[in-house]
């Protein structure tokens, strides 16, 4: 199977590098969506449980546009025929599209974090930058399992852009929490507060529940 | 089993009143028939006949609402996980990816079949296709993206071909490049799709015809007339 899910990772990877449909357009939302925030709110800098709420929910909006898009060149250019009539754990395109979606996460992070930083952070998360690195691991992480489930199920769909944020989005309401209250004190007014651990324990039990759920029920979503 | 040909077994293809629908509408309705291994068999049908239905229940990508499939010994859907692997299908789109490369395209199905790139290195050149084989697949004529597409069709030496119209767009030198593979002789049973009544009946071992998803013509192609594949057009 390792061989299998290596294949398809490269070849995402190579499609995104090529085609630039999914990490590009989750970016420009990021960084538009703070700007948006920054002159709306009219105020110079947001802390604490704001400015964590404003992260999270813009990073959850934009890795919808990846969701949408991950299973399209399967659905329209044959890709779930080929792979569907070759002899590969079914479960390898799951474990495939989630390090996919995770790896588009981490990409656009690593533009939009420092990007909020600098829009609306005041000040920057400094000494808790790992603590920050950790939260956004985790949630990715549940975010890239459970979008691509929503992913499979909505490229079968002809409503794909309205079935997958339906689905996706309150699934997801309990990474938004998780991740939201751990990062809440990382941003206090008067430097980083005491880290919430628990919070990151909440994340990964999510992750691991969710992901066990997904690889039990994908082989399903792929079956006509 | 309704109808049958006498051959090598076990078939390539068993069906036993085998249909299909979509919602309301029957696409197949209780067709039979055994194909030999290594025999061919011309499906022939107007558009909408029931086809390309036929060719997704026996790769498997489409489950039977009737009747008993069974495609090199491997019961469908119940089984269809001992015919993965087995079966190649060439259909109306190439199942590649437009922004890759020919040659990425094939080395990415030879590893989900376990294949060394030395076996998609070998059908580039048998196809013709050796100088255009790093260019993206969106920039090839539709005659190039074909050829490609039986490359990746008989990339894992398939013991069943299933055959959309296999030489559409396809000039006579790329016709008689792809010949070997998928001709005539080439190895595999054969399901063969055309609209060429003469082509297909010099094909085939076996003619199958279908009307509004029935079957209409099951019969040895030695002993089915031109007129008689035309008047399923009519």
């Amino acid at each position: 199977m390792r061989a299998t899910v290596s294949a398809l990772i490269r070849k995402d990877l190579r499609l995104e590098r090529r085609s630039f449909e999914s990490v590009p357009a989750m970016l420009m939302f990021s960084v538009s969506t703070f700007v948006l925030f920054h002159f709306g709110l009219d105020r110079g800098s947001l802390e604490g449980d704001l400015a964590a709420g404003v992260l999270w929910v813009t990073v959850l909006l934009a890795s919808v546009l990846g969701m949408n898009r991950l299973f399209v060149a399967e659905q329209e250019q044959g890709g779930f025929d080929g792979f569907l009539m070759a002899p590969v754990d079914r479960t390898a395109l799951f474990v495939a599209k989630a390090v996919v979606l995770f790896c588009f996460l981490v990409a656009v992070e690593l533009v939009a974090v420092p990007a909020f930083v600098i829009l609306l952070l005041e000040p920057g998360p400094g000494q808790a930058l790992p603590e920050l690195l950790a939260v956004l691991l985790l949630a990715d992480a549940g975010i890239a399992v459970v979008g691509t489930l929503v992913g499979a199920l909505g490229v079968q769909t002809r409503a794909r852009d309205l079935i997958v944020p339906l689905i996706a989005l309150p699934l997801l309401v309990p990474v938004v929490i998780a991740a939201a209250e751990a990062s809440s004190p990382l941003f206090a007014a008067g430097g980083a507060d005491p880290f919430p651990g628990r919070w990151l324990l909440v994340l990964a039990l999510y992750d691991a529940v969710f992901g066990l759920l997904a690889y039990a029920v994908f082989d399903f979503l792929l079956e006509e | 089993m309704a109808t049958t040909a006498t051959g090598a077994s076990p078939p390539a293809v068993a069906l036993e009143g085998v249909g299909r629908a979509y919602g309301e509408r029957v696409a197949l309705r209780d067709v039979s028939f055994t194909l030999p291994a290594g025999a061919t068999v011309a499906v022939f049908g107007a558009n909408g006949a029931g086809k390309t239905t036929l060719l997704r229940i026996l790769a498997g990508l489409l489950r039977p609402h009737a009747g008993r499939a069974c495609v090199l010994g491997a019961e469908l859907p119940r089984e269809a996980y001992r015919a993965r692997g087995r079966i190649g299908l060439l259909g109306h789109e190439p199942m590649l990816y437009r922004d890759l490369t020919v040659r990425e395209n094939l080395r990415f199905h030879a590893r989900l079949h376990g294949i060394a790139d030395g076996r998609a290195e070998e059908l580039v050149e048998r196809v013709g296709l050796a100088a255009r084989a790093d260019e993206p697949l969106r920039t090839l004529s539709r005659g190039m993206a074909q050829r490609a597409a039986i490359c990746r069709t008989v990339l894992h030496a398939p013991e069943l071909l299933l055959l959309d119209e296999p030489l559409a767009n396809l000039d006579p030198g790329g016709a008689a490049a792809v010949a070997p593979l998928i001709g005539r002789g080439a190895g595999p049973a054969r399901v063969l799709i055309s609209h060429d009544a003469e082509q297909g009946l010099a094909e085939a071992d076996h003619v199958l015809g279908l009307r509004g998803g029935r079957q209409a013509i099951w019969a040895p192609a030695a002993e089915v007339q031109l007129g008689d594949v035309r008047g399923l057009y009519a």
